[in-house]
């Protein structure tokens, strides 16, 4: 590999200097100071301080309880066989869908993302469709079973790994490959030694995610697992909002902070210890027609993609169902308020409602995670400033591992008074959707900009280019990519988000997913079709989105 | 707090406002809740369910001069924790929804100032709370039962008599064919708990453990139930027998048919009260009881049971056609105290869990 030995070429350059990283940390700082940590210590600090004094042992004695450490072990085992499978199927099927060139690519990655922002509800539906015993693969007997949870887990995360590894893959040149494959290595030892240490950051952060993801899902968990499992997460709906018992709440809620902070630690550990300068190239050279070497690859993708599409093809066909006969009835129906007036507004109003704060919602992740991502990727010399960048990776990553419960009822004690009277204000949506979508921000663009040489930056500079110019000419290149997916990805998390969002909508402005949620809960054979009905508008509409993003996609700026 | 940490956090607010407000492109964030407009609206916190329609609360518009917003809060559950958790700086005005399952924890943790209306129909006293505290705090609006539904065409199809009784469920020839929602996840599976504790007593745990050994089918909630397991549902499931409403059958009329293919067995019923109140400390307390008051007037219960599918505690107000003929409700419902529920739930929640969950 060609990472620099000399202790110089570590050296932070002036633009990456102490005050100038500060500056740019400060806006996000501020952002999750107030809107994530604020109502998160509001909440845990109510069932510490349970009776006006600080009751640590009450805290304990939760900790200490059986069902405590079931319910612990099942979200650690869970998640974790979620996201090693998650991982394990999502890189062939990145591999086929952004190294190999071949017709309607582009409307597969469209598709592979669409699971991701299916509203729990509807996909909890469409997997017990085919689950119960009178369903497609009923003889397999899942419905019920810890395999179906998982199977949902991977279904729904599968997304992350395809883009976040995607945008780092595509950029890899793949003439080192080819160069070790011409030195005599097998296709694996080309896999091992060159692609696996070239993606490895990447890998790391999106097996992050689907972790956080996983950990933190309960719909699906409560819905698949017919109430006989719990995780962490749903323990904590459960204890806040059924039993009240804010102590247990709160226990539960700083073990899951605990846990998270423990994994990132593992994470930064193993994935950005020692950042891989990568040799860039344009597309067009990055990707190549199929082989017959890529068969393997080819036949977990089309498994995978078989599997991503039975639940969404029970959907699409439910919602074109109705009375017992073919229909486009539910379709029509979503410019009404459903039956029996079941919605405040009709469905197409809140869809037009989700495009709207969508557009807010990106554009804060993206002018965020930017900055993070600039932050946490700069190389300062001294052992104490890296200290300081790997803690503020991990601090942003938080809003996925904490629950939306949690952060939902925080907002609603905390934020209530001036000067922070936004209880009803109509942009802690947006907000709320990116602090959610900002770890997949930084997470796509971090591992690009470590990868960027730095010499690179230094030989610009010392040509006399400006901090604008060296940007633009150095890092923009490599960057272009991963900053289309990134905000793709991030338009998609906020038309998906529903935890958080249901908490914060205001009545008159709910967004897709908070109606699809009202509908599946009320009577009448039409509510349910015009859920399911939406659900497919929302999850085409995102994946047309992507598809767009992707046609935005120009030749890089420079090349080298 | 300390003053620097009131000032960081002013900073932050007002930066962190500055910055969404510039980027706000879309349009779709911008605030509207000025002080001024508030001054004439009521707002109502509320579960998920609620529906009303708009020339009604146009009339109550016109009337008093109040506009109302309405604010869904989750379930019955979620709604009055989030009371409880934002008590002395209330959400909202006044609350609608809290049932007889809830409407104690409400009271006791005192949510909710006193109001009753003046004057309410003679029907609405059978559904007040009979604890004085609660009674003065609580107004009836509406009830509904849970009940078992069964798929009458699938009993007849396979030359079975449809069970009658919570006993009956039991015996062997029902077996694998009841779905309900479970009890700590859906405010419909709390009653069908409630039900048999009101049935059997503290016998209720040998009951329970009866039905699961007779292959009851838990999910997580209501739609899950009725949408996915039901027979009579729309995911055509395997399960003839599912926890729903007295009031559901009417839906189940196929097109172009005029009887309902399910109906519900009415000696199973759980009666659930929903009550409004005014909140302790609301911005408009006079906008709350106007509200309150016209909840229980003709012009706004003739409109429940089409809206939220729910009965009016005024009996002099004509209900739908087709609810008169296959939507009655139980003669004699089970019941539960109130105050029993709220010194037991937890206890009986956790009991229920370990039972159901092997």
């Amino acid at each position: 590999m060609s990472r620099p030995r000399e202790r110089r070429t570590n050296r932070p350059t002036r633009w990456w200097s102490g005050a100038g990283l500060a500056a740019m940390a400060a806006l996000p700082v501020l952002v999750l100071g107030v809107f994530f940590v604020l109502p998160v210590a509001g909440m845990v600090g109510r069932g510490f301080f349970s009776s006006g004094s600080l009751d640590v042992g009450g805290v304990l004695e939760v900790l200490g309880r059986p069902r405590v450490h079931r319910v612990v072990w099942f979200t650690v085992w869970s998640s974790t066989a979620a996201t090693a499978l998650t991982v394990g199927l999502g890189l062939p099927v990145t591999y086929v869908l952004h190294r190999l060139r071949f017709p309607g690519r582009r409307l597969l990655r469209g598709f592979v993302l669409m699971p991701f922002v299916m509203p729990t509800v509807v996909v909890g539906v469409a997997f017990r469709t085919l689950l119960t015993p009178t369903g497609l693969l009923g003889g397999l007997h899942l419905d019920g079973t810890p395999v179906a949870i998982i199977a949902a887990m991977v279904f729904f995360n599968l997304a992350v790994v395809v883009r976040t590894v995607g945008a780092l893959w595509e950029g890899v040149d793949r003439r080192r490959e080819e160069a070790a494959a011409a030195l005599g290595a097998s296709p694996v030892q080309v896999l091992r030694t060159v692609t696996l240490p070239a993606l490895l950051p990447g890998i790391v952060a999106a097996a992050g995610i689907v972790f956080l993801f996983c950990a933190t899902s309960f719909g699906i968990v409560l819905t698949l697992g017919g109430l006989r499992y719990s995780t962490v997460e749903t323990e904590i709906y459960l204890l806040t909002t059924q039993f009240l018992d804010l102590r247990a709440a709160s226990a539960l809620s700083v073990l899951q902070l605990v846990v998270v902070a423990l994994l990132l630690y593992v994470a930064q550990r193993t994935g950005s210890g020692d950042p891989q300068v990568l040799d860039r190239t344009a597309e067009r050279e990055s990707s190549r027609r199929p082989r017959r070497g890529d068969a393997s690859a080819v036949l977990v993708t089309a498994v995978v993609l078989l599997f991503l599409a039975a639940p969404l093809g029970t959907l699409v066909l439910r919602s074109l169902h109705r009375g017992g006969g073919w229909t486009l009835a539910n379709y029509r129906a979503l410019t009404t308020r459903g039956e029996g007036g079941a919605l405040l507004v009709p469905v197409s109003q809140a869809l037009d409602n989700s495009w709207r704060v969508a557009v807010d919602a990106t554009l804060l992740a993206m002018v965020l995670g930017i900055l993070v991502a600039a932050v946490v990727s700069a190389r300062p010399g001294g052992r104490l400033g890296r200290r300081a960048l790997a803690v503020l990776d991990g601090v942003f990553m938080l809003p996925l591992g904490v629950s939306a419960v949690t952060l939902g009822f925080g907002f609603l004690i905390t934020l209530d008074r001036p000067p922070l009277d936004l209880r009803s204000s109509a942009y802690l949506v947006p907000i709320a959707q990116a602090l959610v979508a900002l770890p997949l921000v930084v997470r796509t663009l971090a591992p690009v900009l470590r990868s960027v040489d730095p010499r690179q930056r230094q030989a610009a500079a010392s040509l006399g280019a400006s901090p604008v110019r060296v940007a633009l000419t150095v890092d923009l290149p490599a960057l272009w990519r991963p900053l289309l997916a990134a905000t793709g990805f991030a338009f998609a998390v906020s038309l998906g988000e529903f935890g958080a969002t249901s908490f914060l909508a205001r009545p008159e402005r709910p967004t897709l997913p908070v109606e699809i949620y009202q509908l599946v809960s009320r009577p009448g054979e039409q509510n349910v079709g015009m859920a399911l009905a939406a659900s497919v508008v929302l999850g085409v509409l995102t994946a047309g989105v992507m598809v767009l993003v992707e046609r935005l996609r120009t030749p890089p700026v420079g090349r080298w | 707090m300390s003053t620097s940490l009131r000032r960081a956090a002013l900073a932050a607010a007002t930066a962190s406002i500055a910055m969404v407000s510039a980027c706000a492109v879309g349009g779709g964030a911008g605030s509207d809740a000025t002080s001024a407009a508030r001054a004439k609206t009521v707002v109502v916190a509320t579960h998920d369910s609620w529906a009303m329609s708009k020339s009604v609360l146009k009339q109550f518009t016109a009337r008093t001069g109040y506009s109302v917003r309405v604010q869904p809060n989750g379930d019955v559950g979620q709604l009055t924790n989030k009371l409880v958790l934002t008590k002395g700086s209330p959400i909202a005005d006044m609350t609608y929804g809290i049932d007889n399952t809830f409407a104690s924890r409400a009271v006791d943790e005192g949510v909710l100032a006193t109001y009753r209306p003046g004057r309410q129909a003679a029907s609405a006293t059978a559904y007040r709370l009979h604890d004085p505290a609660e009674a003065a705090a609580l107004t009836p609006v509406d009830y509904g039962d849970v009940c078992v539904n069964a798929d009458d065409v699938w009993f007849r199809k396979h030359h079975l008599a449809p069970p009658r009784t919570l006993d009956d469920l039991l015996r062997p020839a029902y077996k694998n064919l009841f779905v309900t929602p479970g009890a700590a996840t859906s405010s419909p599976g709390l009653a069908f708990l409630l039900a048999t504790i009101a049935r059997y007593g503290d016998g209720w745990p040998a009951y329970w453990q009866k039905l699961m050994a007779n292959g009851t089918k838990l999910t997580s909630g209501w739609s899950d139930a009725y949408d996915v397991d039901f027979t009579a549902g729309g995911g055509h499931g395997d399960r003839p027998l599912v926890l729903s409403y007295a009031s559901s059958p009417p839906f189940t009329i196929p097109k172009g048919g005029d009887r309902p293919t399910t109906s519900s067995l009415l000696q199973t019923c759980f009666r659930q009260v929903e009550y409004a109140g005014v909140l302790k400390g609301a911005a408009d307390p006079a906008g709350a009881k106007a509200f309150i008051d016209f909840m229980t007037q003709k012009a706004f219960q003739r409109e429940l049971p089409d809206n939220m599918y729910v009965y009016p505690v005024d009996d002099r107000v004509a209900l739908p056609t087709l609810w008169k003929k296959y939507a009655q409700t139980a003669a004699h419902p089970f019941t539960v105290p109130p105050a029993t529920i709220a010194k037991n739930r937890d206890r009986w929640l956790r009991q229920w869990g370990d039972i159901t969950s092997r």
